[in-house]
């Protein structure tokens, strides 16, 4: 390779990094450029049709195979990606520099990542999933199966084709249309760590499903059993980084998307199965195009006064604002709700005021600083099912009165004031006897 | 001169301490101009002398600037500076509204309203004072030399104040030995900026003006003690015992029937004026009426009032019988009034009881079983013999001796030394800090002594000069057997009294080297830079303290919470300028509790509590490298007892095997897993601090370490001075995925 073209080549790589950094932002959190790593670039055309709608979104692709000796994550200390699908559930080991710790830390820098597993899953897609709060059957060879509510099929098969419709209720997660058909779903089943309080089933087997090898007999009960199997489960982690993961890659694809469904035990048939609709919607929820909020332009201060103040003064009167925006995948949008609440705490709430809104996003409150004095916040956690959550903490203290605050007379010291002020009397009359009689 | 013509009416035997006073006077009997100079030559040695103690009260506190460096000291003295430092920057009314929010996070602290602003005061006032005279002087250096300056004035005072108990010459003795008496530097070295180096100037003073009063009845005089006692109130919380001696002084002399005008005037015009002045301290406040320290000096002063009226009622009434009955009934009411006021007081609450720290004066076992954070404090423990001999030398024999004298010549002033003396002994062996209260006493009476013996021995060595020399010129034969024997006894006696005076001096000498030496090595300490001698025999120093707080000022957030045992807390906020949990203040027993409970808890519960006081970096003080034995591994038992005593989770036997307390193999499982173990040695066990060691040898304890091989989950290492004296952690977010 000769010199100038590999500087050139360097030059425009930086240039490029300089350009693909804007694209991810604050303000505008939608993920641009996805990373997809596959076990085989066939992948890419079964499961065109979950690729080409998010291409139409707007979304980059860069598909690399797993192994690829020359992937990579980040650049130079930056991530040359927003997103990262992992539809390689067989990968023992990534090539390059990526490996389940370069993965772990792409989300924790808030990125996001779609991780599909299969039957035969590797360890190290496992320990990934592990790492995030999901458990994965140990049995290798195990997958869904439920007798009831499995999809119909020409042939009797073995029921792990799966039509669920057991879906999360959140309009946030899945869009303001309702999924009418079942999904379809064929894979490995995972449950989520009762230690972790971030993961989410958005979709779960019906309570006769089990985690099992359908080629054996079963010999003994299966460790996973009814609505405890999570189908697909979503973590929002605490830097708001989204991760869906799933134990079948091939409700991906083009064959499950197309597919008619007819849910056992029930007569209708779906021409269409819900994979596509649901799918379609959870990416634009994993990839911040639907439930993203900001809040911006803290303010507080005094009634009647505008400007923030370095410390209150116990029984002050103040007002506190925030702006509340969510993302609609082009634009911020105001959030609207009236369960917005700020808290005025010290290590404990001592106002708790849920905050009304002006509907174009500004939400405000008054209140009366408590009698006490100490380091406060204001604090607002705003923890809603799907959206980002929000989580501010301002610190202010709170000061006592000073020394001339106070009431200048009071009451009780009136007798005070009368001896004083009758002292001063008697000074004056001596006073004057003195210079009568001096006169005399 | 009327103390000394009441002393002298007072004294029962005058005669040997008449006499020296008597020998200036009776020299020039021929010349009477020779008179003037003698007594102008007297006066002339006596400021010599007295400028020369004064310089040397100053100088002999210097050692630790010599040696290091012109800064604060210790703990509390950096919380004084920097008061004192916002004092002269931002003007007296924004210090005394001063609401802190960087100490006791997030409670905060109201400065103006819980300090004694006398110290901050007098030094800005010195500042202010050297900056209009156009020297500009940091306010440090100022804060450093305030306590020398201070000591050197308290020998003028004590000049003075032995003056008044006594005659000049034990004024002078009492300003040298007050000049040089360890008790006394231990306290006021040139960088101890710490309230009691302007308070025993204050308390002294406040007692000297006091007994000046008594001695005259002058009005002014008890005015100007008054001011005194105001001085002393707005200094240090000392000046209870002021509040609590006079009063008892005062009830003294009425049950020995020294009551007098002189008495009335003084005491009345000390306490009215004083009680209302002290008032205007905001941190003592309405104490004076309100709490229950205080209410003997009211007793006392309602009292006396009873005495006056019962002697206007007997100058009135002629008749004894009437009068005895008119006394019983005045008595019995009087008591009874006061009684019921007192319960009535006390049961509303409107007097409060006393507090802990009064009781434990009381009680030495009291902070013990009751107040584990009065207890931790070393300088609160009961003194040891040894400390009262390593503080007072000579002055311990010498002080019986004194209260000899003072009994021989009983007055009101020496009534006054004696119980200053006597109570402030029994307090001094209660706590080892006020070893520094008592030291006043100790050097007037024990100058009272010293004088007075070496007045005598004078006066022997002296008057007998002639007579001395007649007995030799009759030489040695046996008719000088058979002369009296007050003539025979002669040479011995001169000889004796000869020997005698060497003796003294020789004592006096080994005082004032025993005083150079104690300074030197023991007190001029800063005790925040650590010297140590290094194999070779050579200075080595450590300076971890100021490295550690450095870091944490430029390395850290400017809101950043640092948690860490309270003995740190002044000098993280006074030199790292970060927020800190807990300091030196112990007003707020729960909240150290709670950091107690944090280092002695695992690390997972520990977290917990971390993240709810918002607490960013742990510091801990760990001596295992260097061998400093008063790090918090040490320090840590007080910590598990003061969490205990508030969340009975924490419990002491669960640290100790067998009772006993140990960090190596054979420690409690509960001690190898706590907080503050493994933030004290994590890696410690890779390193090898001593040759023909294991690794993790502890060389503070003495001991191979019992957990080599410490994991931090929740916490990681931020930073670790160069001699591992100061850890530093960062408390980590809590799990992005979990």
């Amino acid at each position: 390779m000769s010199r100038p073209p590999s500087i050139f080549v360097t030059l425009a790589t930086i240039l490029f990094i300089a350009i693909r950094c804007r694209s991810f932002s604050p303000d505008s959190p939608t993920d641009r450029r996805i990373l997809v790593l596959l076990d085989d670039l066939a992948i890419k055309s079964s499961h065109s049709l979950f690729f080409n709608s998010l291409q139409s979104r707007g979304f980059e692709f860069d598909f690399r195979l797993a192994g690829d000796p020359k992937v990579g994550l980040q650049r130079y200390g930056q991530y040359l990606y927003d997103g990262l699908i992992i539809f390689s559930p067989t990968t023992e080991r990534f090539g390059g520099s990526v490996d389940g710790a370069a993965i772990l830390d792409f989300v924790d820098s808030g990125r996001d990542l779609i991780l599909a597993a299969d039957t035969s899953a590797s360890d190290l897609i496992r320990e990934i999933a592990t790492e995030c709060g999901v458990d994965f059957d140990e049995d290798p060879a195990a997958m869904v199966i439920d007798h009831t509510s499995y999809a119909v099929s020409d042939t009797e098969g073995d029921h792990t084709l799966i039509a669920s419709d057991d879906l999360i209720q959140s309009d946030v997660l899945l869009g303001s249309k309702k999924i009418e058909a079942p999904v379809l779903f064929r894979g490995i089943g995972h449950t989520s760590n009762p230690a972790n309080s971030l993961v989410l089933k958005v979709l779960s087997a019906s309570s006769s499903a089990y985690s099992a090898n359908p080629k054996t007999k079963l010999s003994t009960p299966p460790t996973l059993t009814g609505s405890a199997i999570s189908l697909v489960s979503v973590v929002q982690a605490r830097n708001n980084a989204r991760i869906m993961i799933t134990g079948s890659l091939s409700m991906f694809s083009n064959r499950f998307f197309r597919s008619g469904v007819q849910k056992a035990g029930s007569s209708m048939k779906h021409t269409k199965s819900g994979n596509e609709q649901f799918l379609t919607e959870l990416s634009k929820w994993v990839f911040h195009e639907r439930g993203h909020l900001k809040a911006v332009n803290v303010r507080h201060h005094k009634v009647g006064e505008t400007d923030e103040p370095l410390m209150y003064r116990i029984n002050d009167d103040l007002e506190y604002s925030v702006e509340i925006y969510e993302w609609s995948g082009k634009s911020w949008e105001p959030y609207v709700a009236n369960d917005v609440q700020v808290q005025f705490y010290m290590m404990s709430p001592y106002v708790l005021k849920t905050l009304s809104t002006d509907k174009k996003g500004l939400y405000y409150t008054a209140f009366k600083v408590p009698d006490v004095y100490g380091v406060f916040q204001f604090k607002v956690e705003y923890q809603q099912l799907g959206h980002t959550s929000l989580s501010l903490a301002k610190q202010i203290p709170v000061r006592p009165f000073r020394h001339n605050e106070y009431e200048r007379f009071i009451p009780a010291a009136f007798p005070y004031y009368g001896a004083s002020f009758s002292m001063l009397m008697e000074k004056l009359f001596c006073a004057i006897d003195l210079s009568v009689l001096s006169i005399f | 001169m009327a103390g000394k013509a009441e002393a002298a009416n007072g004294g029962g035997v005058k005669l040997a301490a008449m006499k020296p006073d008597l020998l200036p006077s009776n020299t020039p009997f021929f010349f009477r101009s020779l008179k003037l100079k003698t007594k102008q030559q007297e006066l002339l040695i006596r400021v010599v002398v007295l400028g020369l103690v004064y310089i040397l009260a100053f100088i002999t506190r210097l050692f630790s600037v010599l040696r290091y460096e012109s800064m604060i000291h210790e703990f509390d003295p950096y919380f004084n500076y920097r008061t004192t430092l916002y004092l002269t920057e931002k003007g007296f009314y924004e210090f005394w509204n001063w609401f802190d929010s960087e100490s006791w996070y997030p409670l905060g602290r109201i400065i103006g309203g819980t300090l004694y602003p006398g110290l901050m005061v007098t030094a800005a006032i010195i500042y202010w004072a050297l900056h209009f005279l156009r020297f500009a002087v940091h306010i440090r250096e100022v804060c450093v030399l305030t306590a020398p300056f201070f000591a050197s004035n308290t020998t003028l005072v004590a000049y003075f104040f032995g003056k008044e108990l006594w005659d000049s010459g034990a004024g002078l003795v009492a300003a040298a030995l007050i000049a040089i008496c360890p008790g006394y530097i231990s306290r006021s070295v040139a960088g101890s900026y710490d309230n009691e180096g302007v308070a025993i100037f204050a308390l002294l003073l406040t007692f000297y003006l006091f007994v000046k009063a008594v001695n005259t009845g002058s009005l002014a005089w008890a005015l100007a003690s008054a001011f005194g006692y105001f001085y002393m109130v707005s200094a240090w919380g000392g000046y209870v015992f002021i509040i609590n001696l006079i009063p008892l002084y005062v009830l003294v002399l009425l049950i020995t029937g020294r009551y007098s005008m002189r008495l009335y005037v003084a005491y009345n015009c000390m306490y009215v004026l004083g009680m209302l002045l002290a008032m205007q301290i905001r941190f003592v406040g309405f104490q004076h009426v309100q709490s229950g320290e205080h209410m003997a000096a009211m007793g006392v002063f309602f009292l006396m009032q009873v005495f006056y009226f019962l002697d206007w009622v007997k100058y009135l009434l002629d008749d004894p019988k009437l009068f005895h009955a008119f006394l019983r009934v005045t008595v019995t009411c009087a008591i009874g009034v006061g009684a019921v006021a007192l319960g009535v007081g006390t049961a509303s609450g409107y007097i409060s009881p006393w507090t802990g720290r009064f009781y434990s004066l009381l009680d030495p076992t009291y902070a013990k079983d009751h107040i584990p954070i009065i207890a931790s404090v070393s300088e609160h423990q009961p003194t040891a013999w040894s400390s009262f001999m390593f503080d007072f030398h000579i002055l311990l024999f010498l002080f019986p001796a004194g209260l000899y004298f003072c009994f021989k010549r009983l007055s009101d002033a020496t009534i006054f030394i004696v119980m200053y003396g006597l109570t402030s002994m029994y307090f001094a062996g209660v706590m080892v800090r006020l070893i520094l209260v008592a030291t006043p006493a100790l050097c007037l009476i024990s100058a009272i002594a010293v004088s007075a013996t070496i007045k005598n021995l004078m006066h022997l060595v002296r008057a007998k000069t002639k007579v001395v020399q007649s007995v030799t010129g009759k030489g040695t034969s046996a008719k000088a057997s058979s002369k009296a024997s007050l003539d025979q006894s002669l040479p011995f006696q001169r000889n004796g009294a000869i020997a005698l005076l060497l003796g003294a001096f020789y004592l006096l000498s080994r005082y004032a080297i025993h005083c150079t030496w104690v300074t030197s090595e023991a007190y001029s300490s800063p005790s925040i830079v650590l010297a140590a001698r290094g194999a070779y025999g050579n200075r080595v120093i450590f300076d971890d303290y100021r490295e550690a707080y450095f870091w944490l000022r430029k390395n850290t957030p400017p809101d950043a919470k640092i948690m860490s045992w309270w003995d740190y807390g002044y000098q993280i906020t006074a030199m790292g300028n970060r927020t800190v949990i807990v300091d030196n203040n112990t007003w707020n027993n729960t909240h150290i509790a709670t950091v107690g409970r944090a280092m002695s808890s695992y690390e997972d519960e520990a977290y917990e509590i971390m993240r709810s006081l918002d607490v960013d970096y742990v510091l801990v003080v760990f001596g295992g490298v260097t061998g400093y034995s008063s790090d918090d591994i040490n320090k840590f038992l007080w910590m598990v007892r003061i969490g205990g005593g508030v969340f009975p989770v924490i419990k002491e036997p669960d640290y100790l095997v067998n009772g006993e307390y140990r960090v190596d193999k054979g420690a409690a499982p509960k001690m190898l897993n706590c907080l503050m173990y493994k933030l004290s040695y994590y890696r410690f066990g890779e390193l090898t601090t001593e040759y023909g060691k294991p690794p993790g040898y502890d060389r503070a304890r003495g001991v191979e370490i019992g957990n080599k091989d410490v994991k931090l989950e929740y916490l990681e290492e931020a930073f670790t001075t160069s001699n591992w004296i100061v850890r530093i952690y960062k408390v980590k977010p809590p799990n992005n995925r979990w």
